[in-house]
């Protein structure tokens, strides 16, 4: 073990050299950060596009599919209540000690399972709603076409959803950054577990933790710099849109006075 | 057999306690122009929809080509993709640009590769005179623009019939003519059309048949010639009146 000698007595000389000392365990949890919240937010995603997009969909009266949908919407509520309603750190023990005996899994897996169902509740919300802002028309137009419920759906509803609501989802991944760190209850080795390592071995709590929450802060920031990059490109329409004659005419007019 | 294409016969239909049509009865033949009038909440949009099962009929029966389209057994996406629909609100798809809207429904639907699809999609748009706004995202267009694409989204499906409801009801007056102008083109070349309208001009210029609805029911049908210039029933007088100034 590493131990840090620390010559100045200045604060910010300490966190320099805990950074400087330290960086590669501190990268190691921000890679562990990284892998958690990526595929936490992915796997999370295709659970609410599942879950949501079923829930989406509106079945006539009087059917034994009715019947089915019925279940299934009380169900997926319960999902979604259960897990949107107590904390991810009891939902990290519960589910890694429960499962334990059966998958024999390691803290990091469970970790992801847990993060991607959790997000999944969210992202399922997140989902249905942006599936209810696409207007009805929509959905008539295709229709009218002769397009099936699954074909509207897939091609004309869904890449809307995700579009309206894809705010919502790069919110979701920020929050997985952040709240990854609860997974250190389970020994999961990302930033957190290991900023608690490194101030317990240095006894230097306020220095650790700072740079900690800076690396965080850099991780967001950088974040949701990227997740605004791609929404501009999103709704940047990806067209040659031909200049009309009279716009250049009056460019031009405008140009010769 | 007879050429009777559409035959709409004792239909009702009610959104809980109103009763929105009221025993509905009439024909259109291959290659009519019919124009629905009426004052707002009388149901000729509600019939409309009812003829491409975007609503479901209560009782009665609505045959095309000699097949009850509430059947069971007939297949629906079928059935709607020869019978167009142009809505008052374009309904352009809003992920797609203007030659992706003509094309998806051919390519799924009609199981057209892409080049056929291509092909079709450019020879309408061309027809609406849009073939230069082929590339343009659907949501960057005038509604007049919109419109003529709906219609040209409509007409790659090569439909039997083209349903029409209020399709200038959302634009602005200058935009109107445009989509006019098409409209009467196609009617020239003998598509059967049903037309939704509040344009009287349009309906006496072009229509074979004017069907006049009234809280329901259809308080009068007649030529053009005869609704516009003496209908017998005093409301369809009262409602032109209102309307024609």
């Amino acid at each position: 073990m590493k131990y840090l000698t620390i010559t100045g007595n200045q604060f910010i000389d300490a966190c320099l050299s805990i950074l400087i000392t330290f960086w590669p365990s501190l990268l190691l949890g921000v890679k562990t950060v990284l892998l958690v919240a990526i595929s936490g937010t992915i796997i999370g995603l295709v659970i609410g596009l599942i879950i949501g997009g079923l829930r989406a969909i509106k079945v006539e009266k009087g059917s034994i599919i009715y019947f089915i949908k019925w279940v299934y919407d009380i169900l997926a509520k319960c999902y979604v209540e259960i897990f949107r309603g107590t904390p991810m750190m009891v939902q990290a023990v519960f589910i890694y000690y429960w499962l334990k005996p059966a998958f024999g899994w390691s803290p990091i897996i469970a970790g992801i399972f847990v993060i991607s169902i959790n997000t999944g509740a969210y992202m399922a919300e997140i989902i249905r709603a942006g599936i209810q802002s696409v207007e009805i028309g929509q959905t008539e137009a295709a229709r009218s076409l002769g397009m099936s419920a699954q074909q509207t759906m897939m091609s004309i509803i869904i890449p809307q959803a995700i579009k309206n609501a894809f705010p919502a989802i790069g919110n979701e991944f920020i929050v997985n950054i952040k709240d990854s760190s609860v997974l250190n209850v389970i020994s999961v080795t990302e930033l957190f577990f290991q900023a608690k390592s490194i101030a317990g071995s240095l006894y230097r709590y306020e220095e650790t933790f700072l740079v900690t929450a800076f690396v965080y802060l850099f991780l967001t920031i950088i974040t949701s710099f990227i997740l605004n990059l791609i929404e501009k490109r999103i709704n940047k329409t990806k067209t040659s849109f031909p200049t009309s004659s009279t716009t250049t005419n009056m460019v031009k007019a405008q140009g010769e006075h | 057999m007879n050429d009777n294409v559409i035959k709409i016969q004792n239909c009702r239909k009610s959104f809980g306690n109103l009763e929105v049509l009221k025993d509905i009865n009439f024909t259109v033949n291959k290659g009519d122009v019919v124009c629905l009038i009426g004052s707002s909440g009388s149901g000729k949009s509600t019939l409309l929809r009812c003829i491409n099962r975007l609503e479901k009929i209560d009782s009665g029966n609505i045959l095309v080509d000699d097949i009850d389209i509430y059947d069971q057994s007939i297949d629906l996406n079928k059935y709607r993709a020869k019978v167009g629909m142009v809505f008052q609100s374009f309904n352009l798809f809003n992920n797609l640009n203007v030659i992706g809207n003509c094309m998806i429904a051919q390519h799924k639907v009609l199981k057209r590769n892409k080049q056929e699809a291509q092909k079709t999609a450019m020879f309408f748009l061309k027809k609406v005179g849009m073939e230069q706004f082929a590339k343009a995202a659907s949501t960057q267009l005038s509604g007049g623009q919109k419109q003529r694409v709906a219609i040209a989204r409509a007409l790659c499906m090569n439909p039997e019939i083209l349903l029409f409801d209020e399709p200038t009801s959302a634009l602005d007056p200058e935009m109107v003519q445009d989509v006019l102008d098409v409209m009467k083109t196609l009617a020239k070349e003998g598509l059967t059309m049903i037309v939704v309208t509040h344009e009287m001009s349009f309906a006496k210029e072009v229509a074979n048949k004017v069907v006049f609805m009234d809280k329901g029911i259809i308080a009068e049908e007649g030529s053009p010639q005869v609704i516009f210039t003496k209908p017998n029933n005093p409301r369809t007088q009262e409602f032109l009146k209102r309307i024609i100034r």
